[in-house]
């Protein structure tokens, strides 16, 4: 070969990687993947904002728009109602989340990048936790400004230090667990197009819960349905953590919801992880 | 590696019923450019994924720069790079940033995946637009960036899937001149395209495929021998010219020379291009027949393409 191919010492195969062991790369291929993204953002900044659009008009919207005529459960006026509406809107930005996984996921497989890390000698696990480590990176950036956000419009906790981080962690592992769910979807579709029809199904899941109301103030079947949705499980939890008002209606499920708020994740996890790995491996084909 | 840069035997793959590939053999001489010719569905794409260790094989055995896909599929990965049918580059990035992180997943390391992208982006004339984001990048652009990203370790075989794909002919050249370097510089490349064209000017050797199966192997030239040699056409201005451009056709050519009215056209086989060529020039001209066009036709690769797949259909 020339030199231009060999001159920096670019050799080819085995002795690149320097014998470093297994677990280094594993370790050091996401970290990579991490950067990349982060890399998007710095190029791209106004893109954080676009996925922060959406909980922030709505935070306005039911905040200040029909936050008027919402009634807190446990009585009060507008601004009781944004102490309860708050938490459920850190909620939602999680549970949408998933929709930024899919996003990203199709988006690389369709676009041939997915294929092209497949066909290097990384550490095919890096694809995957790369992913991971990103969406949660990116979600607790999200939370923070919306907290931010949140506490200028008059939002207070009261829950003390520990119950704040406490509640933003519950938050992540609902995040978490829909980084599975939104993998298994993005290798799922076919298109990035076909993945924007995914906020049909998003949108009423995420708006049959107690993130905008209390469960107990719809239809007896709904409110089941709204109870026992593992969105309320996290909600309801936060709340009681951020000492905002939980708008329980009584039933188990919401009485300990800090509890569910750990198993739905893990549950969900337990499901899609595997669905996910599974739908990863199938590429191969 | 030796004489053979990729060596596959008998390979199969099938999805459901169907078969992908159906005892597909092929032979890449190192050091070549060999061109797999196909229609769309013939299981050319799929071979290359296999190749490429993308996809397991259902059979047979593939070696790809001595090593055997299926036995050792991560240190193929080291020898090979691919590019395919899509310029698998990250969009939002910028074509240094894109090197730079192939590289570093590479296991370059920083300062070498660095040095290595502004070599690579130098080669493929990409260094004015280096530290633009990929977006604004033209489909010519596009797919160097992607070839550049696929030389990063200089790999003994390259893969390229239909590299030329929907670009214009602009993009087409500049995809071609690339593939070209890579050649001289020793890179053995497998080529998939349905451009024969492409083939014929890049490839030394070419594989045709059809449903899963390689129909023939041979050169470009060889395999245009196979559907029959040169032919004399004449195109005449009057039609009632024809007969007499006809006898005149005649007097060099092999076999009945064939006319084709509607088209004022004669053309027939002849073995010695250059004399028959100057004989029917000279006697139309002593004769007094005004001829629109005269001129000698290789056949295409489209030519043998249709042969040879029609003759499989039809079997």
């Amino acid at each position: 070969m020339s030199q231009t191919m060999t001159g920096t010492g670019t050799g080819t195969g085995a002795e690149i990687g320097g014998g470093r062991g297994r677990a280094y790369w594993a370790v050091a291929d996401c970290l990579n993947l991490v950067r990349r993204t982060l890399t998007h953002y710095r190029r791209k900044p106004v893109n954080i904002l676009w996925q922060l659009g959406f909980p922030i008009v709505s935070v306005l919207l039911y905040g200040y728009v029909f936050g008027g005529a919402m009634k807190p459960p446990g009585g009060g006026g507008a601004s009781d109602y944004r102490d309860f509406l708050m938490p459920g809107m850190f909620v939602m930005t999680m549970a949408f989340g998933f929709m930024n996984t899919a996003l990203a996921v199709v988006t690389d497989a369709s676009k041939g990048v997915t294929d092209r890390f497949r066909s290097m000698p990384m550490a095919p696990s890096a694809v995957v936790s790369g992913r991971w480590l990103t969406d949660l990176l990116v979600a607790s950036a999200e939370l923070a400004i919306l907290a931010l956000t949140a506490l200028a419009m008059g939002w207070r906790p009261d829950g003390g230090l520990a119950g704040g981080a406490a509640g933003f962690a519950l938050l992540l592992l609902l995040r978490s667990c829909l980084i599975w769910v939104g993998a298994w979807l993005g290798l799922l579709v076919p298109t990035p197009e076909a993945a924007g029809g995914l906020y049909a199904v998003a949108f009423p899941v995420t708006m049959v819960s107690s993130v905008f109301v209390a469960p107990s103030t719809m239809p007896g079947w709904l409110a089941a349905v709204a109870a026992w949705n593992p969105i309320s499980s996290t909600a309801a939890a936060v709340r009681e953590l951020f000492g905002n008002p939980v708008g329980s209606d009584g039933s188990w499920v919401q009485e300990n919801a800090i509890l569910m708020a750990v198993v739905w994740p893990l549950a969900i996890t337990a499901v899609f992880l595997p669905l996910a790995v599974r739908r990863f491996r199938r590429l191969s084909r | 590696m030796g004489e053979w840069a990729v060596r596959a035997e008998g390979l199969e793959k099938r999805y459901g019923e169907k078969a992908a590939l159906d005892g597909f053999d092929l032979a890449v001489r190192s050091g070549t450019v060999h061109g797999l010719l196909g229609p769309n569905g013939a299981g050319k794409t799929t071979a290359v994924r296999i190749l490429a260790t993308l996809r397991r094989l259902d059979g047979g055995r593939a070696e790809v720069a001595g090593v055997d896909v299926a036995r050792d599929p991560a240190r193929v990965r080291a020898l090979v790079g691919l590019t395919g049918q899509y310029a698998a580059v990250d969009e939002v990035l910028t074509g240094r940033q894109n090197l730079e992180m192939f590289g570093r997943l590479f296991h370059l390391g920083g300062k070498r995946a660095r040095r290595r992208a502004a070599e690579l982006l130098e080669r493929f004339s990409l260094t004015e637009a280096a530290d633009q984001g990929v977006e604004g990048y033209s489909g010519g652009m596009r797919r160097r960036l992607d070839l550049a990203a696929s030389m990063i370790l200089a790999p003994r075989v390259l893969f390229l899937d239909e590299p030329t794909t929907g670009l214009d002919p602009r993009g087409r050249g500049e995809v071609w001149e690339a593939v070209r370097a890579l050649v001289a510089d020793g890179t053995t490349v497998l080529l998939t395209t349905q451009y024969l064209e492409e083939a014929d000017r890049l490839a030394s050797r070419v594989t045709v495929i059809d449903r899963g199966r390689a129909i023939a192997d041979d050169t470009p030239e060889a395999l245009k021998g196979r559907v029959g040699g040169d032919r004399i056409e004449v195109v005449a201005v009057d039609a009632a010219d024809l007969p007499a451009v006809a006898k005149a056709v005649a007097r060099v050519c092999e076999g009945e020379p064939r006319t084709e009215e509607g088209e004022r056209r004669v053309h027939a086989p002849v073995s010695d291009r250059v004399a028959a060529l100057t004989e029917v020039a000279r006697t139309l001209q002593d004769e007094g027949i005004a001829a629109e066009d005269i001129g000698l036709r290789r056949p295409s690769l489209d030519d043998v393409f249709l042969r040879l797949t029609g003759e499989v259909a039809t079997v």
